[in-house]
């Protein structure tokens, strides 16, 4: 069958057989490999991509179910060259060790993130509960969010000065940072 | 690597549309929702299915959570995301919310369906137990128009369901009666993980005497999605600690569990009883966390 979508903003279009899953349409088919694919079984999370702004196991979706719709993979997270935030964070608090668990706790936390700007501790815990790390790097995980939430709150309010309520700067914007 | 067996793809875009492919395929067509337990299985070839048709697009036809006089009405593609974050469902039946905290994950939440964890028909499914202690009335649609099916009768062994040839589930009803309150608790082994046992407590009081209520249990063998006798034995009388020692008696003498890798049967029955002493407790506290 043929399937179309877009993908990190390109539309492709591909002949794939219809019990192709996503995270392998993604990995052999579009050669991105960022979505890794671990325990097949929609338990471990490093398959996590977003399909029409939502965060999916793409070992669970079939490439057919995301025809016409627009996913996102960790490698449309960066724009015009720029980390996102997120990406940022994880190297500034040591957010990965392996690095297996990593696209999919980003596009995660990208999620979280855009949802609920300022979560807590125990937010960013919940939301990365469907995501396992096998080098149970979890705090360092943790701090790597709160490290995307702050700074963006307080790039935001950066970018426009005159309106401090748009954006929740915070002198301990380093807290997070070891 | 867990691919599924080759099958041909249909997408379908209306309730009719869907009803249609069903009736013309015939037995060798599965309706797939979220796919979380399907998927699954077709990956581990524990199923035998010549079409698979896509109903992800009927979402906005069927996707909704409604108060329509002295019912609540949710859609059978309502996300489970959505059925956690809906305040009218929580307000009305707290044991919702609690229940979709600990069903699965976040992300997984967001594919799930209503439909497909009923249609899924396991008995480890939580939200089956809270659909039984509601007494749910499942709205079943097919080629010779829309019938209505009782939660209890709607599942009729593991995996088996009331529904016939071109049929399909759309929409669940929930009775509001006065004086309602619910708890859920679940009893796993790892966040997200199937329950060891759960159980769905609902209650209805008048004045301070029980005039209803209800008890469903999850993982503890097929056929308790509603205990039977609870509300006998619970109704006209005050809440009591006694009164739900009773109840949780009777649901472990109701349960059939088997020894797996989460418990021993004699644990799950254990389980099962104290379960339902404390959901019922909870609920009449109210101090469901809604």
């Amino acid at each position: 069958m043929r399937v179309t979508m877009t993908v990190n903003g390109e539309e492709v279009t591909k002949e794939i057989e219809s019990r192709l899953l996503l995270v392998h349409f993604v990995r052999d088919h579009l050669g991105l490999t960022g979505t890794h694919w671990g325990c097949d079984t929609s338990n471990c999370g490093t398959c996590v991509l977003w399909m029409d702004g939502e965060p999916v196991k793409s070992c669970t979706v079939l490439a057919a179910m995301a025809g016409g719709k627009e996913v996102r993979t960790v490698e449309g997270l960066a724009t015009d060259g720029e980390l996102d935030p997120v990406q940022r964070g994880f190297m500034e608090c040591h957010g990965l060790q392996c690095g297996f668990c990593t696209p999919g706790m980003m596009m995660t936390a990208r999620a979280l993130l855009d949802r609920n700007p300022d979560p807590s501790e125990d937010e960013v815990r919940e939301a990365i509960s469907g995501q396992i790390c096998r080098c149970t790097g979890y705090a360092t995980i943790v701090r790597s969010v709160r490290w995307a939430a702050e700074h963006e709150a307080a790039e935001k309010a950066a970018a426009c000065p005159a309106r401090p309520e748009c954006g929740a700067a915070s002198d301990g914007a380093e807290e997070g940072v070891r | 690597m867990q691919v599924p067996a080759p099958f041909e793809y249909e997408r379908a875009t209306s309730v009719d549309h869907a009803i249609g492919l069903l009736d013309r395929l015939g037995e060798s067509a599965r309706l797939v929702a979220g796919g979380h337990s399907l998927l699954p299985m077709m990956k581990l070839r524990l199923t035998d299915l010549e079409y698979l048709i896509d109903i992800n697009e009927l979402h906005g036809e069927l996707g909704y959570v409604r108060v329509e006089g002295d019912e609540v009405r949710v859609g059978a593609m309502t996300r489970h995301r959505e059925l956690l974050e809906s305040d009218v469902l929580a307000g009305v039946f707290p044991v919702f919310r609690e229940a979709e905290r600990v069903i699965a994950d976040p992300v997984v939440r967001n594919r799930g369906t209503l439909g497909g964890s009923l249609c899924q028909a396991d008995p480890s499914e939580d939200l089956s137990a809270v659909c039984g202690a509601l007494d749910a009335v499942c709205v079943v649609r097919g080629p010779r128009g829309e019938r209505l099916v009782p939660m209890v009768e709607f599942h009729r062994g593991p995996y088996e369901t009331a529904l016939g040839q071109g049929e399909m589930l759309v929409e669940v009803r929930f009775p509001v009666r006065p004086g309602g309150v619910s708890a859920f608790e679940k009893v796993e082994r790892r966040a997200g993980d199937w329950a060891v046992a759960s159980a769905a407590a609902a209650v209805w009081l008048d004045g301070g005497t029980i005039t209803h209520a209800r008890v469903g249990l999850a993982a503890v063998g097929s056929g308790t999605v509603r205990v039977e006798g609870i509300t006998e034995a619970l109704s006209g009388q005050r809440p009591s600690e006694e009164l739900y020692t009773r109840a949780g008696r009777i649901a472990a003498r109701s349960c059939d569990p088997a020894t797996d890798s989460r418990g021993s049967a004699e644990y799950k029955r254990h389980l099962a009883e104290e379960l339902t002493r404390r959901t019922l407790r909870r609920a009449v506290a109210g101090t469901g966390k809604a």
